[in-house]
């Protein structure tokens, strides 16, 4: 089976005992490939050389005046009327788009015809700029296919975003000739000015069978949920005039209404609002007595002032956008632009790709009937939420509704997300604004679970050769009552591990892993021996901690499953003199870091350290042999967001024949180092993920005067 | 070793050499072909004059979209009214929102009529809308309607069916053509075909029903809610299956099914087809034919080994140990499946093609589910197995988060139903999606609070907001004494002088005035009074007065100094949601008396923080005062001391994390330990009014929502062998 998510290498870093087989197979698959590219190329020699000769490949140059004609007979089939009760299991063949490892939809264009009726008479326009735009955009993308034959959607190249500019029957019958029309079934059609007088329908009128129909202003009526797709009605003003993005908060007005052809009905509520609220509403209207040449589309007026469109936009906090004749307005288009809140007075209107985009967010929505409530209502809005609203608004518009390609990428991602639903686009990827998906987190172990204490957790001590210390540390940690396994990651190639009967026999069992290259980030790997989800990582040197210290960090850390829960703190300060970063491992009323010689933490973020580390932070790691555990600090922040819990009371870590710890820490050229390490992840990650707290975590009647056998961790803080 | 290497490395240049000097012409030949070819795509043409196109409307059409020709809004919505009607209705068009205008949503429930049969399952809907706090009795206030009838079994072939209900409804002079009033329904429709039917006119009525599918479900005015058995708890409901987030994410089996297969009829293509898959392996599907009593006129060669098979397993045994379930449609769309998958955190993978999902109106089920089609059921397989381990690891928690938020129990359900319904009412006063899809769930948050996500407790990490820097201290005040006491003057002195303290707000609880403003302390920090009533429950009132993200709740007698409130504001910074303070007490299950019990003695835990000193944020006042019913608050104005537990149990309720305890001085808790000890008739009535408290409160919840904790934060060098310059809160050590 082929999968587009890269496999997990579920084994560890080529273990020892592995080796020789692997070597084997390694011979065989570089003869193997060896061979077969001998007998390849030879091949390749004596093969006739026609493939190049086939044609030339020469771009097409054509003017659209130059495409083929088709004649439509009167009396050529017209399509049933669009099918209200079409959904994707009942009209859309799924079977066309398949199992694919990308996850992707293969969509086909219908090449370019120009289609006349009997008498030769064009049926409409050929095509449009917009159009032409969307289906280049289609064609550029990683969805476009050229082979009809592979194809699991059609788009026609027959233009329908405007109703008015096609004559109905003939456009239908035009649709109905396409090779693969098949009754319409996997073609999508896009439109955006749907109905006419005197009804003005909310969909596309052209009969179109099961056709998909991507559509502007479609109403709750006409909208086939899960079928059809809504999307904006585009405003070409978008592309001739630039608003620069504006800060959030408040503007000159606070309600804008900006359209020129508002029902009068409407229009008399609008001016009781403006009468009712003074000069923070401004209702303005088309200029009467424009002088010649000043395109009357740019401009409006109030009594005898004029102001610019779309830039007057800008001036406004909420913008109005009432329905027309139709329901979908391009002036959204605008109104999203300038970073104005739309108010949407609209009943039954299905806002653009409303089946992904949370409007909530970017705009509000007030039925018709409480139109003469509006003012109340935007009142009622917290200032916090409005300037939000303003910089969602601002990136719908950007990210839907800035171009002809933003709207045709976006339905054909909304249609893909349909079939290939368990590779779906987010709710968060679709609807967070880039600044909020940098200063946000989505922490992975988001479910608040204190994990039962009957799991128990695993120790991993990392070793090189310190065997005797090793064994004390074993034997200290075996006494802990929640310790469930004890895994040694022996980290020493040049010298094998102590015979079996050496080591200490303890209650749990011990595991000895040997790794392939002595690497600091073998202690992060996520070992398929590390069966409970607490870890416990700790140095072979630390054999000052207690029973009750451990098992009291693990009780602390159950209530914390998703953050790092170690014994020594660290923290780290910016440095005004050096403009940067700096390491501290003084006595400080604040932590920010623990160190992982002696810590808690999930089994998930190995996965995250050994597969998801960003930039070359792991590689630079192995080769300084130094801040690992600070990589991890930097990690766990930011994939969480929280700051570290550091438990018990400071201790001296001293061991009497290494250099623990704290006897490094001490070094000058250490601390340099350190301080180095969080200047370059800083950098990688692009922003400084540490959390500065002032508390660490004791038992409850720590230090309290109790009698100490009553005390569930007495022996806590002994030196 | 590393001669190997060298070896390897050798032979691999060796032959690489060799292929060039021989082939290596052809073989750029062959890439420089294969660039031309992707080349030559046939892509849409780039037209030579494509710049001279026309746009698909002049800005004038698309500006002017309007047509006086038209017919005005008024009269359109007026037309409306009589065109979208029954299938078509539409809360604009069926749904008379001016009823809702003067007493806010109300839910009226008709009376229960003597001789008329109500099914278990209905009874309790009903009750659970009587535990609402949106129900009233009274029909003239009400906003929302719900029958007495019993409508969940429209199968008329069952028993439970409810014959001539067109007839009954016609004699409800409330009726009113079903505008604004919601059914629900389980099952609809009869054997052979399942349709939809229900066997009465609804008229104007929404349908709150399960098993709905896209094409008759009315978007927007009817509600999917989920198929549930009658044995589904009433309130409270048990809590998934999910105790750990294992990694990686995967249990024993990959993906399960154990069900019937149908041989004939309606949704017999699916459930016929389930068997394929089965592996044996890591994909478990067993079906059998027994069903129905004469399922042996339609058995196949299938059958009997099948049936074998079938005995083999357990169900609950696979939802336990399995990363996926199947649920498959049934004879109806809906299926018990569903919610038992979900619950077991087993995750569900939909075959049921036009099924409208349980609250999907609200609930974006692709956090939590895998929607399959049924056509495509053999690639089933293939497409789980591709699922990130990442994502499975996420949807196992979504589908524990929305359990508990919205499925355990009928309350939850209906509750979920109402909110629903209420959100449409005004839009702009609504939760948006995230809301709902994010811990801890719609129906904890209120709208009515505030509509921006910064204001709650819940969603600074996922927004990148922080909580406000400053806090709120709110006292509140009993004492008889016409002046004010020593202790209240040191506790205004003690916690004006924190750098962090906004405001000092005073709930004055006696019935003698409260001092003029000359006799209060002159602090640095704004004092503000607010006179109110004796009752206990009005300390979590929601004051327009605090105006500050964290609340500090203090009683006139605390002792605190300025390091102590310090210290707790900067420990709740880091922990916004959960109460953070001092004297503490906790909660054990007493097994003799089959009762929970507190104490407040010194132990080496702690499930509640009394909110005589304890920081919190202010919208658990909201959730105090609003989410929960009047029933809870009376009862906690009828006990002493109950009001702190109830806060207490509620934010626990809603965050399913234990309170926060912080470093107390001394003198303070011998102070208080002095008086929760007190010994004599008044101390003891006070025991034992907690103790019931406590357990009426766990009865209502449905379970005891309290955690425990085994910890105390205290700051970093907290009595640590270092000097006290060096220390910020040296005090604390006293």
């Amino acid at each position: 089976i082929m999968c587009a998510s890269a496999k997990y290498n579920t084994r560890g870093p080529a273990l020892i005992p592995r080796m020789k087989t692997k070597h084997r197979i390694y011979y065989i698959t570089l003869f193997s490939i060896v061979l077969l590219g001998l007998i390849a190329t030879g091949m390749f020699q004596f093969w006739p050389h026609s493939i190049e000769s086939s044609s030339d490949w020469t771009v097409e140059k054509r003017s659209v005046h130059d495409v083929p004609v088709v004649k439509l007979p009167a009396d050529s089939p017209i399509p049933e009327r669009g099918d209200l009760s079409c959904r994707m299991h009942t009209c859309f063949d799924v079977y066309r788009c398949g199992f694919n490892p990308k996850n992707k939809i293969k969509v086909y264009i219908y090449s370019l015809k120009k289609y006349v009726d009997e008498y030769g008479t064009l049926v409409s326009n050929t095509i449009s700029r917009e159009y032409n735009e969307l289906l280049t955009a289609i064609s550029d993308s990683e969805f476009y296919t050229d082979d009809v034959n592979r194809a699991c959607l059609f788009v026609p190249s027959i233009d329908v975003l405007n109703q008015n500019a096609l004559r109905i029957k003939e456009t239908a019958q035009a649709l109905a000739q396409l090779s693969r029309w098949d009754r319409g079934t996997n073609h999508l059609l896009f439109n955006m000015l749907p109905g006419g007088p005197p009804d003005y329908n909310t969909a596309l009128d052209v009969p179109r069978d099961r056709a998909l129909l991507a559509g502007g202003g479609f109403s709750t009526w006409t909208y086939r949920q899960g079928y059809d797709v809504s999307i904006p009605v585009y405003s070409p003003l978008s592309g001739e005039v630039d608003l620069p993005e504006r800060g959030p908060g408040p503007r000159r007005y606070f309600i804008l209404s900006s359209q020129m052809a508002l029902h009068p009905e409407y229009r008399v509520e609008l001016e009781a609002l403006q009468a009712e609220n003074g000069e923070s509403v401004l209702i303005l209207d088309k200029c009467t007595n424009l002088s010649d040449g000043v395109p009357a589309v740019r401009k409006r007026c109030y009594k005898n002032q004029v102001f610019d469109y779309p830039q007057v936009l800008q001036e406004s906090t909420f913008c109005v956008v009432l329905r027309g004749a139709r329901l979908g307005q391009a002036v959204l288009s605008d109104v999203l632009q300038a970073g104005c809140v739309p108010v949407i007075i609209a009943d039954s209107y299905i806002l653009p790709f409303s089946e992904v985009l949370d409007w909530k967010r970017a705009s509000v929505v007030i039925p018709e009937e409480k139109m003469p409530e509006m003012y109340s209502i935007l009142q009622s809005i917290p200032q916090r939420q409005i300037e939000e609203m303003q910089r969602q608004a601002r990136w719908f518009w950007e990210a839907y509704f800035r171009s002809m390609k933003a709207i045709a990428l976006a339905t054909l991602q909304i249609i893909n997300d349909r079939i290939y639903p368990y590779a779906a686009i987010s709710y968060e990827e679709w609807n967070d604004p880039p600044a909020v998906k940098w200063s946000s987190v989505s922490n992975p172990l988001f479910l608040p679970l204190i994990p039962p204490q009957s799991q128990g957790f695993t120790a991993v001590v990392l070793t090189y050769d310190r065997v005797e210390s090793l064994f004390r540390v074993i034997t200290e940690v075996s006494k802990v009552p929640s310790l469930s396994k004890l895994l040694v990651v022996w980290n020493n190639q040049n010298k094998n591990p102590p015979e079996d009967s050496l080591w200490p026999k303890i209650r749990v069992p011990l595991k000895v892993v040997r790794t392939a290259e002595n690497k600091l980030s073998n202690r992060f790997f996520p070992y398929d021996e590390i069966e409970t989800e607490a870890v416990l990582a700790i140095d072979d040197d630390i054999i000052m901690l207690t029973s009750d210290e451990l098992q009291f960090g693990y009780e602390v850390w159950r209530e914390f499953p998703d953050r790092l829960v170690g014994y020594p703190g660290r923290l780290h300060l910016w440095d005004h003199e050096m403009n940067k970063w700096k390491y501290e491992s003084e006595w400080t009323n604040e932590v920010s870091m623990v160190l992982t010689g002696a810590a808690f933490y999930h089994k998930y973020f190995n996965y995250l350290y050994t597969y998801k580390m960003p930039g070359d932070i792991k590689n630079w790691v192995d080769a300084h042999m130094n801040c690992e555990d600070i990589a991890m600090n930097f990690l766990v922040a930011n994939v969480t967001g929280k700051s570290v819990i550091k438990v018990t009371p400071r201790k001296k870590f001293k061991c009497p024949e290494c250099t623990a710890i704290d006897g490094l820490s001490l070094d000058q050229t250490h601390m340099v180092e350190r301080s180095e390490c969080i200047n370059k992840f800083a950098s990688v990650f692009g922003t400084m993920p540490l959390k500065v707290v002032e508390h660490r975590a004791d038992p409850v009647l720590y230090k309290d005067d109790f009698p100490e056998k009553l005390k569930s961790f007495p022996n806590i803080g002994s030196l | 070793m590393q001669t190997r290497k060298k070896y390897i490395f050798l032979t691999f240049l060796a032959s690489w050499l060799l292929l060039f000097f021989f082939g290596g012409d052809q073989l750029r030949r062959f890439a420089f072909l294969s660039v031309r070819k992707a080349e030559a795509r046939r892509n849409w043409p780039r037209w030579t004059d494509r710049s001279l196109l026309k746009s698909f409307a002049e800005p004038e059409e698309l500006q002017r979209d309007g047509d006086p020709s038209v017919l005005s809004p008024r009269e359109r919505r007026a037309a409306w009214l009589s065109v979208h009607r029954s299938g078509r209705c539409r809360m604009e068009t069926c749904f008379d929102f001016s009823r809702c205008e003067r007493h806010g949503f109300k839910v009226f429930t008709y009376p229960q009529e003597r001789g008329q049969p109500v099914s278990e399952t209905y009874s309790k809907i009903l009750s659970s809308i009587e535990r609402s706090r949106y129900h009233t009795p009274n029909p003239e206030e009400a906003c929302l309607f719900i029958l007495s009838i019993d409508t969940l079994d429209r199968d008329h072939l069952s028993g439970q069916y409810v014959r001539d209900v067109d007839e009954k409804i016609r004699g409800f002079a409330l009726w009113n053509g079903g505008r604004n009033h919601l059914i629900f329904n389980l099952y609809s429709g009869t054997w052979p075909s399942y349709t939809g039917e229900l066997g009465f006119d609804i008229g104007q009525a929404m349908l709150a029903r399960a098993s709905s599918d896209t094409q008759s479900f009315r978007p927007g005015f009817d509600v999917s809610i989920p198929l549930f058995s009658k044995e589904h708890p009433q309130r409270g409901g048990n809590t998934g299956w999910l105790h750990q987030d294992s990694v990686p994410p995967k249990k024993k089996y990959l993906l399960v099914f154990k069900g019937k297969r149908y041989l004939t009829g309606i949704g017999s293509g699916t459930r016929n087809a389930l068997h394929h898959i089965h592996n044996g392996q890591d994909i478990i599907s067993l079906t059998t034919c027994k069903h129905g009593k004469d399922w042996e006129k339609h058995k196949d060669t299938r059958c009997d080994k099948d049936n074998v098979d079938y005995e083999r397993f357990d169900y609950q045994e696979l939802l336990h140990n399995s990363t996926f379930c199947i649920v498959p449609r049934g004879r109806r769309l809906g299926s018990f499946r569903f919610l038992e998958a979900l619950q077991a955190a087993c995750i569900p993978v939909l075959l049921s093609d036009g099924w409208e999902l349980p609250f999907a109106e609200v609930i974006d089920w692709g956090r939590a589910a895998v929607v399959g089609s049924e056509r495509l059921l053999l690639q089933i397989p293939s497409a789980v197995r591709c699922i990130h381990p990442e994502r499975v690891l996420a949807f196992q928690q979504q589908t524990q988060f929305l359990w508990d938020a919205y499925f355990s129990s009928v309350d939850k359900i209906v509750h979920t139903t109402l909110e629903i319904i209420k959100d449409r009412l005004a839009p702009h006063r609504s939760r948006s999606r995230f809301l709902w899809n994010s811990l801890p769930g719609g129906l904890l948050v209120l709208p009515d609070f505030s509509t921006h996500l910064g204001d709650f407790p819940f969603y600074y990490l996922q927004h990148g907001y922080s909580p406000s820097q400053k806090f709120t201290a709110f006292i509140r005040v009993v004492s008889q004494a016409g002046s004010l006491s020593q202790p209240i003057l040191r506790l205004i002195q003690a916690v004006s002088g924190s750098q962090y303290c906004a405001q000092i707000v005073v709930l004055w609880s006696c019935e003698k005035p409260p001092p003029p403003s000359g006799k209060w302390p002159q602090s640095s920090v704004p004092l503000t009074i607010v006179q109110g009533s004796r009752k206990l429950s009005q300390r979590f009132f929601p004051f327009e007065a605090i105006q500050t993200d964290a609340v500090l709740s203090l009683d006139e007698d605390t002792s605190l100094s300025t390091s102590e409130v310090d210290f707790a504001f900067l420990v709740w910074r880091s922990f916004p949601e959960r109460i953070v303070g001092f004297p503490t007490l906790s909660h054990f299950w007493d097994p003799e008396q089959g009762r929970w019990g507190y104490t407040s003695k010194w132990t080496n835990e702690l499930s509640i923080v009394l909110t005589a000193a304890a920081f919190y944020h202010r919208y658990y006042h909201s959730l105090f005062t609003e989410y929960l019913p009047a029933g809870l608050r009376e009862l906690v104005d009828g006990l002493a001391a109950c009001e702190d537990i109830l806060m207490n149990v509620l934010v626990a309720a809603v965050t399913k994390l234990p309170p926060i305890k912080v470093t107390q001085r001394k003198q303070h808790k011998e102070g208080v330990a002095q008086q929760m000890e007190v010994e004599g008739t008044a101390g003891s009535r006070r025991f034992s009014q907690r103790q019931d408290c406590l357990n009426q409160l766990a009865d209502w919840f449905g379970y005891m929502p309290l955690v425990s904790s085994r910890l105390r934060l205290d700051p970093v060098l907290f009595k640590d062998q270092v000097s006290v310059l060096r220390k910020k809160y040296p005090s604390l050590e006293k």
